[in-house]
């Protein structure tokens, strides 16, 4: 059974007299424990895609099953409590609150989510030495450099073991070199079992990843899942 | 989310932006303060009112010339003109009522005192010997009035501490003789320093037989008649058996007021305690603004925070903990403001008290419980708003703001 299911998924907005169609028509199928990168050029739906994916965004049109069910029809609440078990996110400008140190950063999904102290800690104690932060458990966002930030926000997305791992260009404010440390990080997570979906500029990085989907004008546009042979993405523009 | 790392969020969120915080804690605790402050002042000239009455003397009654509607008292009365006289007379025959301990005749004018070639104008107060223990008054040398016929005006004074220090400086003043209007009087006791009374300065003022007043004066009226009744229990009928008494000797006619010192307490204890739940309104006013200072500042952390609260959703927090967050942070700033404010009003009618002393400021309980519940709810009130608000935010679009 897939992880993801997407059928018929419309999503559009409204921009003053114009109708922007972010997403139209879009079919797709991921499964459970698959690398997938999304690439396209900029304003061809990745974020939007991104978000819906993640449940922070509702389509328009067409039918959502997360791991068998449909979760287009659930309250905002409902949805809530879906991102918080099962959806991790990483973001390009990590967001990480900016008064909490790293620990506290990693902490705040289990925080929210109401777990006991002692688990939590336990847990951020682990996860400071998975992602080679164990120096800087007390440091806040501010004293920490790119990667280092960028690894609290996936240490904090994959905190509560999450199914789905999602980044939206997670390296697009790194470096070459940081960058392709973090993406070796989060190819780790996917080894271990974490579905993972990146979207990426970077032909290089999108490369990497074994199936990869191609946007544009908010269409799936090349899925290599669906034609493994061919390789459009080296001509694809941006 | 728990409620302890709901506080502990709140409180870092609060900490994280001193500026607005402080801002915020700040107008709360004026608000507060002025609450404590304004109603330990209103309290304090009650309290300080009530003591003063309560000193004139125990289980007074006083009979004024005039009538007045109901019998209860207005402060405007006590200064009204006489239409029907009262005389040494009427005083003299209340002596004979039951009720009635004892009678001091009360005739007052002003004049000019002066000794050794200074001068000064004073209050004259002709009364009896009884008026002294009468109205609690102590003198410090001498003697006080002579008792004995009521009539006859013996060219002797008692003068209060301000007007011995002036007129004697470090002299004996018991036994000499000044002059007050055109009459050489005796000095025969100085009373005791009072500070400020109620109506009458005692320290300035001269007390002479009542006969040798009204005669200085030129009038065989009297001011008031002071009256001390039995006990405490026998205030009513010492008042009606006075009454009466008048109302017999002036031809059946009740042209007189009758007050007793329980009702004039009463009038200014309800007059200074509406002065005090008024002057509290209006700290209360402060407070309103205090409120909505607090919830403008919650709508600035909103914006402010927009990415942050696009973030608490993304990572799972349900619409509840976000207004929760918010409110909690609003009423963190409410509740810490109410506190230093309550400290501050504190210190405040601390300071009051240390530089008047004979003034009770202190807030009365029902004022503090009041402004601090007030300070609370208002901040809650206009927290609900800004917190709504932040729970409401989309989350792609809060994202979007970083
Ligand atoms: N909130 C929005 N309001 C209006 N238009 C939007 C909004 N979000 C996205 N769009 C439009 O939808 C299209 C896809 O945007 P997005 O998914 O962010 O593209 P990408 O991430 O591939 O650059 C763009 O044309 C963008 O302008
Ligand atoms: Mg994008």
């Amino acid at each position: 059974m897939s992880l993801i299911e997407l059928a018929n998924i419309e999503r559009s907005f409204r921009l003053g007299d114009s109708v922007v169609h972010a997403l139209a028509s879009l079919d797709l199928s991921i499964k459970a424990g698959e690398y997938v990168a999304v690439m396209g050029p900029s304003g061809s739906g990745k974020s939007t895609l991104l978000n819906l994916l993640g449940l922070l965004d509702r389509p328009n049109a067409g039918r959502y099953r997360l791991e068998g069910h449909d979760v287009t029809t659930l309250s905002s609440d409902q949805l809530a409590q879906v991102r918080s078990e099962r959806i991790g996110f990483v973001f390009q400008s990590f967001h990480l609150v900016p008064r909490l140190t790293a620990a506290e950063n990693i902490a705040l999904p289990m925080t929210l989510a109401g777990i006991a102290p002692k688990e939590r800690q336990a847990r951020v104690a682990q996860a400071l030495k998975d992602f080679g932060l164990d120096q800087r458990a007390d440091h806040r966002p501010d004293q920490l450099s790119g990667g280092q930030r960028q690894r609290v926000a996936i240490a904090r997305a994959t905190i509560m073991r999450p199914a789905l791992l999602l980044a939206d260009e997670p390296t697009g404010n790194l470096d070459r070199h940081t960058g392709e440390e973090v993406i070796n990080l989060l190819e780790g997570l996917n080894a271990q079992g974490v579905t993972l979906v990146i979207v990426t500029h970077d032909q290089a990085l999108g490369a990497r990843a074994r199936r990869r989907l191609l946007m544009e004008d908010g269409r799936l546009q090349h899925d290599s899942a669906a034609a493994p042979d061919s390789p459009p993405i080296s001509h694809a523009p941006g | 989310m728990r409620l302890a790392d709901t506080l502990r969020f709140a409180r870092d969120a609060a900490l994280g932006y001193p500026l607005r915080t402080t801002l915020s804690v700040l107008a709360m605790s004026i608000g507060v303060a002025a609450v404590v402050v304004l109603t330990a002042l209103g309290d304090g000239a009650r309290r300080y009112v009530v003591g003063q009455f309560s000193s004139i003397g125990t289980n007074l009654v006083i009979v004024l010339p005039g009538r007045t509607g109901t019998g209860g008292f207005n402060p405007a009365n006590v200064v009204t003109t006489t239409p029907r006289d009262l005389t040494i007379a009427d005083a003299a025959a209340l002596r004979r009522a039951s009720a009635i301990r004892r009678v001091a005749p009360l005739a007052v004018g002003t004049s000019e005192i002066s000794y050794g070639g200074r001068l000064r104008e004073i209050m004259v107060a002709g009364s009896t010997a009884e008026f002294l223990p009468m109205r609690n008054f102590e003198l410090v040398q001498g003697r006080g009035l002579p008792d004995g016929d009521w009539n006859s005006a013996g060219a002797v004074a008692v003068i209060g501490a301000v007007v011995r220090d002036e007129l004697f400086g470090t002299e004996p003043a018991v036994g000499k003789l000044i002059r007050v209007g055109d009459r050489r009087l005796r000095v025969i006791g100085v009373l005791k320093p009072s500070g400020q009374g109620l109506g009458m300065n005692t320290d300035e003022l001269v007390i002479v037989p009542v006969a040798l007043a009204q005669a200085m004066f030129n009038t065989n009226t009297l001011f008031r008649i002071l009256i001390e009744a039995r006990s405490r229990e026998a205030i009513p009928l010492a008042r009606q058996q006075a009454t009466e008494i008048i109302r017999q000797r002036h031809h059946g006619e009740e042209d007189v007021t009758v007050i007793t010192q329980d009702a004039i307490l009463a009038t200014f204890d309800k007059l200074l305690g509406t002065l005090t739940l008024g002057v509290a309104g209006i700290a209360a006013i402060s407070l309103a603004v205090a409120g909505i200072l607090v919830m403008n500042v919650m709508l600035v952390a909103v914006t402010q925070r927009t990415g942050e609260i696009g973030l608490l959703k993304a990572l799972g927090a349900p619409a509840r903990t976000i207004r929760l967050v918010f409110l909690t942070e609003a009423a963190m700033l409410s509740s810490f403001g109410a506190v230093v404010g309550y400290l501050l009003g504190q210190l405040g009618a601390l300071a009051l008290r240390l530089a008047f002393p004979v003034f009770p400021a202190y807030p009365p309980d029902w004022a503090v419980i009041a402004g601090l519940s007030t300070a609370l709810g208002t901040g809650l009130l206009f927290g609900v708003m800004p917190a709504r608000r932040a729970a409401r935010l989309d989350p792609v679009q809060a994202l979007m703001k970083h």
